[in-house]
């Protein structure tokens, strides 16, 4: 159970004013953070809690379902001790900035750059923030929700009888 | 063939368009290119089942020594520049050949990523629908467009600098 999780708690015991939910479903932990203490939660679940590999950082688009507009995930694994845990924590889309992870793993360089590409969310202190999937010369971040399908240029497809 | 053969039993007429023709739709070499899964059934095809060598189709490594490209899957808006690219260091004269659903209208990827058929980049010659075309399908529209090279007017005279080769879809 989430209350058992090892992660959980040492966060709840190091962290308790920025923990904002802790949820288990279908045995995968995911502790949602406050954005303010992200790098430090990371920092000490790779230090001390021994989770050394980050295996996804993406992002959700939430548009008109929640207040904050994106949910910043990171999906951690500890080799060591083969377990995972989720962390989110949510960014505004008026202040669409969030410090670098890449200070507490190097691979989150082209995550973030992927992240910032497809939804537009700003790296602090990100050594090398460019897109990576989309040309250089793109315009807009194709993930969010209200990025047209088959691009801004184009009439919309409203099926086949239109 | 119920013609006169005054010149003996080793040597034949004909005009030298169809010299050029003929030589050129007996050694179709496309570029050795692939874009998404039409890809392994190009390779299908040039293998020794169906054996594109023995129509003289042989896959080149470079542009400069093919005269065809068969655009065989996806083509994105990101890799689009570099396909021109490659179309644009083969010599004349040269062909198009757009195989597959995604390389002739976009395919089930109706993105904003995705180019909606090479036709908005390239002259397309010969359209090969399937997903992916089977190497028969591919074979078959490699001999249209040995055909449409076959029937091609002034291909000798383009050749020396006398006007312009017309196209064999249109002449």
């Amino acid at each position: 159970m989430a209350e058992n999780n090892r992660a959980v708690l040492k966060l709840k015991e190091k962290f308790a004013a920025s923990i904002i939910d802790v949820v288990e479903f279908r045995g995968e932990v995911t502790v949602t953070v406050k954005k303010d203490s992200i790098i430090d939660v990371l920092m000490f679940l790779k230090q001390s809690l021994q989770y050394n590999l980050l295996t996804d950082l993406t992002a959700v688009d939430y548009l008109g379902k929640k207040e904050d507009r994106f949910m910043m995930v990171y999906q951690l694994y500890s080799i060591p001790n083969k377990d995972c845990v989720r962390i989110k924590t949510p960014v505004s889309e008026a202040d669409c900035r969030i410090p670098t992870a890449t200070q507490v793993w190097r691979t989150a360089n082209w995550l973030e750059r992927e992240t910032y590409d497809l939804f537009g969310i700003t790296f602090d202190q990100h050594p090398d923030l460019r897109r990576i999937l989309m040309t250089e010369d793109w315009v807009g971040h194709p993930l969010r929700k209200d990025y047209p399908l088959q691009g801004p240029d184009r009439e919309p497809y409203k099926g086949r009888l239109s | 063939m119920g013609v006169d053969n005054p010149l003996g039993e080793n040597i034949i007429t004909t005009s030298l368009d169809k010299l050029v023709n003929w030589s050129r739709k007996s050694s179709i070499w496309p570029m050795t290119f692939g874009l998404a899964c039409c890809a392994i059934e190009m390779m299908a095809t040039g293998a020794s089942h169906n054996d594109l060598d023995r129509f003289g189709i042989i896959f080149r490594a470079s542009p400069r020594q093919s005269d065809c490209i068969i655009i065989a899957g996806t083509v994105t808006k990101k890799m689009l520049p570099v396909i021109k690219t490659v179309y644009e260091q083969m010599p004349e004269p040269k062909w198009v050949v757009a195989m597959g659903a995604c390389a002739c209208s976009g395919g089930i990827f109706d993105t904003y990523s995705v180019v909606q058929g090479i036709d908005e980049a390239l002259p397309v010659d010969v359209y090969i629908p399937g997903c992916p075309p089977r190497p028969e399908a591919l074979l078959f529209g490699l001999l249209k467009l040995q055909d449409k090279i076959w029937n091609d007017k002034n291909s000798f005279g383009s050749a020396i600098g006398l006007g312009t080769r017309i196209d064999g879809a249109t002449a």
